[in-house]
């Protein structure tokens, strides 16, 4: 096996204030990234993320531990360009630039010391704006995209990079839902073809179970648990990582329940994707939904050729309704 | 099409450079014909007035070439500052750098005891002194290097911008204090000093100028692949394997050396750093520093030199300082070329 394309160790990262240390996150796991491997890292606000993405980066220096790009500890900033490219938060306007200029730009650590560029700098530059799907906007200014058009040419930028390792800093942000799910599904694209390694911090966490190879879930104080998926879901890692805050992780669903548990039990018999609707809405009126029989309420549906209905049993009485709508009404 | 258009723009501006060039030596209180003149500059035969010959080799000859120098000079290091700091307002004045080479004039002027001042003045012109533009660059230096010292401690670019405008506040102040203790005739000659001259400066202070101008100027050049990536911010310019610090170190030694200069020559001339710039974008259309450094030189030099056309209205006597023409005349255009190209969000120009 080859060695990985990052690896650190011992780390810790955080920043100098005035003379001071302020540690962010300190004692950190080993971690490793591999070619071909998507990681998302999650973490709440202010748990470190960034810092941590921008110290394995290279960007800001480790307060202690070490690493290792590509074999090697203290790389130039040119090799290091060579080997890792971003994508960040930072916005980027104008400058009178168009997307083209900034995408050659991502060629700098490649291209002569004027900036002139030969030709395989330009079929790189092409390459990268064919994948990131941006072959369109190549003449608009930068000022003039949209923030989903402006993220897909940042990385564009960073693919031109050509570097094996690529990082990207809450790249969903800001993006509306089609834009996030094309880009994660762009992103492992990315992986599987073009054999890169992927590290990007995010705070979508049903579309990371889903398409990570591995995530790191970081908890200020340095905490990470790292792993794939959905063993860390079995493990009730995120049951436990947020146990104590006022939100609960649905280890059934994979999501995070917005309904708090503890209200009245009601029975739910069905299958399939009505009864996951069914469920979702007795959710969020309020009520457990068990499989037990020991609810003296229960709510059957009824699959008949095509027209489904919801039947409410109660103490004697039975009530059948054409809709969840209706059948929450009567619930009330 | 792009390719076309700018060379389309480059050959109008090379054309309207030599334009402004013969108008400006024919501009001034004496007349002298076209053709005289030409005659003077290329045959080196003996004009139809000896004086003439004068005139033109060692008055209007040197002053344009002051002009173009200053031009160039002034125009490239805004361009650079506007883009170290992303900052579409900033000009080669501030790190800083004019203002000291004004504490060290003002030094010079006001406390130097009057006896050398008015000696100096009086032998060779406010501007043309060799006294006055070695305390200019005493003065620039020592700020250049306040505002080394301190980049060297920051990190941030936006940072380095607060320290060079305080510095810079900080200078003038010491200035006015200066002034207000000193005696009128001298506070006049200060104030002539700072509403700018592109006449006096001849012979070897001219090929001193010309020297520091162009070593400025390929390394403006030199550096614009750095001024590409930092373009991007200083995050993204480091994730490209830029040394920030180092760039940073570069470019403000390279605009400091510009503006230095000319401020030292010829006084503070204001304006053109701002605006070149900004125009060279509207005509280029690009953000690449390898075109813009070339495109600032030709439009700051054809600005000034209108500019100083301008100072010397034809017919009259009276000669405005170029100070008040750059702004009077530099401003209005400014304002009617954005507006006219409306399609151009301000933000082009972040």
């Amino acid at each position: 096996m080859s060695s990985p394309l990052l690896y650190a160790k011992n780390l810790s990262t955080g920043y100098h204030s005035g003379g001071r240390k302020i540690v962010v996150s300190a004692g950190l796991p080993g971690l490793e990234i591999d070619r071909g491997r998507m990681i998302c890292l999650l973490g709440a606000n202010g748990s470190g993320k960034s810092t941590l993405l921008r110290t394995l980066a290279g960007l800001q220096p480790a307060l202690g531990g070490t690493v290792a790009v590509g074999g090697a500890t203290h790389l130039s900033p040119a090799d290091l360009a060579r080997r890792i490219s971003l994508v960040l938060t930072d916005r980027v306007v104008g400058t009178n630039l168009d997307v083209y200029s900034l995408v050659v730009l991502g060629r700098y650590p490649w291209s002569g010391w004027l900036g002139g560029l030969d030709a395989a700098d330009r079929s790189a530059v092409g390459r990268a704006m064919d994948a990131a799907g941006i072959m369109d906007l190549q003449h608009r200014k930068v000022h003039t995209l949209s923030d989903g058009e402006s993220q897909k040419v940042m990385l564009a930028r960073a693919l031109a990079q050509d570097t094996p390792l690529l990082m990207l800093d809450e790249p969903t942000a800001h993006l509306d839902l089609p834009s996030r799910i094309r880009l994660m599904r762009l992103l492992h694209t990315l992986t599987r073809e073009m054999n890169k390694g992927i590290l990007l911090s995010t705070h979508e966490l049903d579309l990371a179970l889903q398409v990570a190879d591995e995530l790191w879930l970081l908890q200020s104080g340095g905490v990470l648990h790292k792993g794939a998926p959905e063993d860390m879901v079995l493990e009730g890692v995120f049951e436990a990582a947020f146990a104590g805050e006022d939100v609960v992780f649905d280890r059934a669903t994979g999501v995070f329940r917005i309904h708090p548990e503890g209200g009245p039990a009601i029975r739910l018999e069905g299958d399939g994707t009505l009864a996951f609707w069914t469920r979702r809405a007795l959710q969020r009126e309020g009520f457990t939904v068990i499989r037990e029989e020991t609810a003296d309420r229960v709510v059957r549906i009824i699959e008949e050729k095509s027209a489904p209905r919801w039947v409410l049993e109660t103490a004697g009485s039975s009530r059948s309704y054409t809709s969840i709508g209706a059948l929450l009404r009567e619930l009330k | 099409m792009n390719g076309s258009i700018r060379k389309l723009s480059l050959t109008g501006l090379l054309l309207l450079l030599v334009l402004a060039c013969v108008l400006d030596i024919s501009a001034g209180a004496v007349r002298i014909p076209l053709h005289d003149i030409f005659r003077i500059l290329f045959s080196r035969a003996p004009a139809a007035d000896a004086s003439w010959s004068f005139i033109v080799d060692k008055i209007r000859l040197p002053k344009a070439i002051t002009a173009i120098l200053a031009g160039c000079g002034l125009s490239v290091g805004g361009l650079q500052m506007q883009t170290l700091f992303r900052n579409p307002l900033a000009d080669p004045g501030v790190l800083g750098i004019t203002a000291g080479a004004s504490l060290g004039v003002a030094a010079v002027m006001l406390t130097g005891g009057s006896m050398t001042t008015i000696y100096a003045i009086k032998e060779l012109g406010p501007s043309g002194s060799w006294l006055i533009a070695c305390a200019a660059c005493v003065g620039a230096g020592m700020a250049m290097l306040l505002v080394l010292v301190l980049s060297g401690r920051l990190r941030d670019n936006v940072m380095m911008l607060i320290i060079g405008l305080m510095i810079g506040s900080v200078t003038l102040a010491l200035i006015s204090i200066w002034q207000y203790f000193s005696n009128p005739e001298e506070v006049k000659d200060y104030l002539l000093w700072t509403f700018g001259s592109l006449g006096g400066v001849t012979g070897k202070q001219l090929s001193i100028l010309g020297l520091i101008v162009g070593v400025g100027l390929i390394a403006a050049w030199l550096s614009s692949k750095m001024l590409d990536a930092l373009l991007l911010g200083e995050n993204y310019a480091r994730s490209m394997g830029l040394t920030v610090r180092r760039a940073r170190t570069i470019i403000v030694c390279t605009t400091s050396l510009l503006a230095g200069v000319i401020t030292a020559f010829c006084g503070p001339i204001g304006f053109i750093g701002i605006a070149v710039p900004h125009l060279a974008r509207l005509c280029f259309n690009t953000s690449s520093h390898r075109i813009l450094i070339p495109a600032c030189c030709l439009i700051g030099a054809i600005l000034l030199l209108l500019c100083d056309c301008i100072s010397q209205w034809p017919g009259t006597q009276a000669v405005l300082p170029i100070n008040i023409i750059t702004s009077l005349v530099g401003a209005p255009l400014v304002i009617l070329l954005l507006v006219r190209r409306r399609n151009l969000s301000i933000n082009a120009y972040r």
